[in-house]
């Protein structure tokens, strides 16, 4: 197969995700869900909306599934991530490889969650309980945009 | 010549705005770009240094850009 890659605002369905890299020559199909977690930082959530560059963020997840493919020998990698309001529990991002053998397929699908943690730009806004809500930095420098 | 300037998800809270049209000079750069965009009002919540994308493409500091061109700032990614 070709490697896909999408920006959904609904539900991704885990079960296409792995239809879509099943073959019979592929003894390994890895399948990565992310899904919202209920404490951040020990600070507790309710939702996340994730927001996107989305010209950019479609171009760049699709090089990440193309340079993977290249890199490990594989064509069978789809990746979506989900843009929008989600809850607790809800699936963000879903990532599923399609390999002769384990090893590569682990490698791939690990590859590829990094890199879009890396480069994609998408950000995440938590919601908490106390219905403050904060956009995410995960280099953990959060003066670069400090609270007035 | 204008540049359009896309902010994102902190950024575009800092400066209440998700674009902004900026006039540069023929030669600017991606610098000269960032250099306006700190004269405006919630600039001063940017880091020195934001990463940025020409037309969908991450460039450095001292890209040329052109009449036209989209200079996305990127706040630090959070996908997944």
């Amino acid at each position: 197969m070709t490697p896909l890659a999408t920006l959904v605002r609904t539900p991704i369905d885990p079960i296409a995700l792995v239809r879509a890299v099943s073959s019979p020559g592929n003894g390994a199909v890895i399948l990565f869900l992310g899904a919202v977690r209920q404490v951040n930082d020990g600070r507790d959530v309710t939702g996340i909306d994730y927001a996107a560059y989305e010209g950019m963020a479609r171009r760049e997840l699709q090089a990440i599934v193309d340079e993977g493919a290249a890199r490990f020998g594989t064509g069978d990698v789809v990746v979506e991530h989900r843009l929008g309001e989600l809850q607790v529990e809800d699936i963000s991002v879903g990532i599923a490889v399609g390999h002769p053998h384990r090893d590569t397929a682990y490698a791939i699908s690990r590859w590829v969650i990094e890199e879009l943690k890396r480069r994609v730009p998408i950000w995440k806004r938590e919601h908490y309980t106390d219905g403050t809500r904060e956009w995410v930095d995960p280099t953990g420098h959060t003066s670069a945009v400090s609270p007035r | 010549m204008t540049v359009t300037v896309l902010l994102f998800a902190s950024y575009a809270e800092a400066l209440g705005a998700s674009s902004l049209a900026v006039e540069v000079a023929g030669d600017a750069t991606v610098a000269d770009v960032i250099a306006h965009v700190r004269t405006y009002p919630g600039a001063d919540r940017l880091p020195t240094l934001p990463l940025v994308a020409v037309n969908e493409q991450y460039a450095d500091a001292h890209a040329v850009v052109r009449e036209g061109d989209e200079v996305a700032l990127i706040p630090p990614v959070a996908g997944g």
